[in-house]
């Protein structure tokens, strides 16, 4: 077995069980197990698959949870109540929810391609559960420890992109199409800012294993690569078409958008990848930025519960957003992608390069070595910078609009003179 | 170490398995709920026609699109390779040293000029 998943509990007892002391005396304790010589791989294979069924389990359970807090939070934010019927606070909600889909009429329209049409919630679910293979929820607590973890997640969460197209051309319908065309457009967009936000993390850790990024964090980095954390928390949010960023299902304007046209599981399926999507998004949050199950005292004993309270932080920011701000419009958004992120994000590559070789490799006796004093002169220098770039960028694309008032010219129809630039 | 490799990337590819049996699952119980009659299935002509808010659907599903679209997906493609440059030099930056920087600060330097004559052009712009 690797030695990766030696210190997970779970694990432990499903390998030692079935496998035994074959090739790991010493974390067995030399007992027996179920399977013949020769089958310590089938008990490796067997071990994970315990913790596949966890994530998986725990990610639908945890998109359910969502749902409801979401709704009783967006009901506060609202002065409302929210579902408050079924079980305690309506805690029970996205049960009766997910149960009622279950039995409505599936439709499907007749010019549908019927084929990518009942695809597109089986991918959007799968991207989403796939790229929580490499989160770590606790110290020695996650599937695997890939090398390339921050580029496996990057990789892994934009399969979403080709469900969304999928959907509205699979559809037939025409506002499913400009949802997905808008959807593309903008997903991919974002994509190059999330993307280089995350190479300052990785140029400061010096590994993109998602377990040594939160090694490395002797102090948050959210602290030391603000604009970073600011364009990844954007970025994602805009790759999960959260609400100042949701041009692609925007309600108002085209229907559902790209998925109009789905009813019944299919739409709880979608649903459902979206709610995780937040979750699993809250998480690279919290283990790339804020320092996952690391905490200031305990983080070996307390890891879960400190990843969970970051966790719960990023989710109630989501929200949060979501509840505060108004729909952007598509121009605004694009300009906001490439006028304002993906310059931000270049600075921050420039001078995160340039202070990771000063004190990485200059000045230290170790190369590639960064301590926690310099990480602090380096917090000391980014976080002003990041406060003049935002400024200067910020009034830089700030948009210009030169509104005439129209003036009233007889019974003439009157010209537009209104001019947007 | 070529074995950790395997059994790691064979774990992601269980987990894949698993990822796609739930979602496709859960259609099947669905379908066999269709079949045990608790849920209705009971397709009709108006119910199938596309959604376009009560209205007959006029026209097919391919409307006109803003050529815009198009240019957002090349400067994609651009952006997007460098980023594929990026991130095995982020790893060894911090052991490469100077000669890696200058490199990447030639490398970063001829993406802006791309970026501001891109900009200049006004190809960022929503037209």
């Amino acid at each position: 077995m690797g030695p990766f998943l030696r210190d997970n509990v779970v694990f432990r007892e499903v390998y030692c069980w079935l496998g035994g002391s074959e090739s790991n005396a010493g974390l067995c304790g030399g007992a027996d197990g179920l399977l013949p010589a020769g089958f310590e791989w089938a008990a490796y294979f067997a071990a994970g698959f315990a913790i596949i069924l966890i994530l998986v389990n725990g990610a639908l359970l945890g998109a359910a949870a969502f749902v409801w807090a979401e709704r009783r939070l967006l009901a506060r934010f609202q002065s409302r109540r929210g579902p408050n019927r079924w079980g305690p606070w309506g805690v029970l909600q996205p049960i009766a929810d997910l149960l009622k889909l279950l039995i409505k009429e599936d439709i499907i329209p007749h010019a549908a391609d019927r084929v990518a049409f009942t695809l597109v919630p089986i991918i959007m679910l799968m991207a989403l559960l796939l790229s929580l293979a490499v989160l770590p929820f606790a110290k020695s607590a996650y599937l695997v420890n890939l090398n390339i973890g921050v580029l496996y997640i990057v990789a892994v969460s934009s399969i979403t992109t080709i469900a969304i197209f999928m959907a509205g051309w699979s559809s037939a319908n025409k506002y499913a199409m400009f949802g997905a065309m808008r959807g593309v457009a903008m997903l991919i967009s974002y994509e190059i800012p999330l993307v280089l936000s995350l190479v300052g993390v990785v140029l400061i850790a010096g590994s993109m294993s998602l377990v040594s990024v939160v090694e490395a964090q002797t102090i948050p980095f959210i602290i030391v690569q603000p604009l970073g954390a600011l364009i990844f928390m954007l970025g994602i949010s805009a790759e999960l078409n959260r609400t100042p960023f949701d041009i692609l299902e925007a309600e108002s304007e085209i229907i559902a958008g790209y998925h109009t046209e789905y009813s019944g599981i299919k739409f709880a399926l979608i649903q459902a990848a979206e709610m995780a999507g937040v979750l699993a998004a809250s998480g690279f949050l919290a283990t790339l930025f804020l320092g996952g199950w690391s905490g200031p005292f305990l983080s070996g004993q307390l890891g879960a519960l400190w990843f969970l309270a970051k966790l719960g932080f990023f989710v109630f920011l989501f929200i949060w957003i979501r509840a505060t701000f108004p729909r952007l419009r598509i121009d605004q958004i694009m300009a906001f992608a490439w006028k304002f992120l993906l310059p931000l994000a270049l600075i921050n590559i420039a001078v995160t390069a340039v202070q990771v070789y000063f004190f990485g490799f200059y000045q230290a006796e170790v190369p590639g070595e960064i301590t926690r004093g310099e990480l602090l002169i380096m917090a000391a220098i980014n976080i002003p910078l990041a406060l003049v770039s935002i400024a200067a960028f910020g009034r830089v694309t700030r948009e210009k609009i030169r509104v005439p008032a129209p003036r009233f010219e007889g019974l003439a129809p009157i010209p537009r003179t209104a001019e947007v630039d | 170490m070529l074995e950790d490799y395997f059994r790691q990337y064979g774990l992601i590819a269980v987990f894949t398995l698993v990822a796609f049996i739930v979602p496709t699952s859960l259609l099947a119980l669905s379908f066999l709920l269709s079949r045990l009659g608790v849920r209705p299935q009971k397709p009709n002509p108006v119910k199938q026609e596309i959604y376009e808010c009560g209205m007959e659907t006029i026209g097919g599903r391919w409307a006109q699109f803003n050529f815009r679209y198009y240019m957002y997906a090349l400067l994609f493609v651009i952006f997007d390779v460098a980023v594929v440059f990026l991130y095995p030099w982020a790893v060894r930056m911090g052991k490469l040293g100077l000669f890696a920087l200058i490199q990447m600060a030639a490398f970063l330097t001829i993406l802006g000029f791309a970026w501001v004559y891109a900009w200049r052009k006004r190809d960022l712009e929503w037209r």
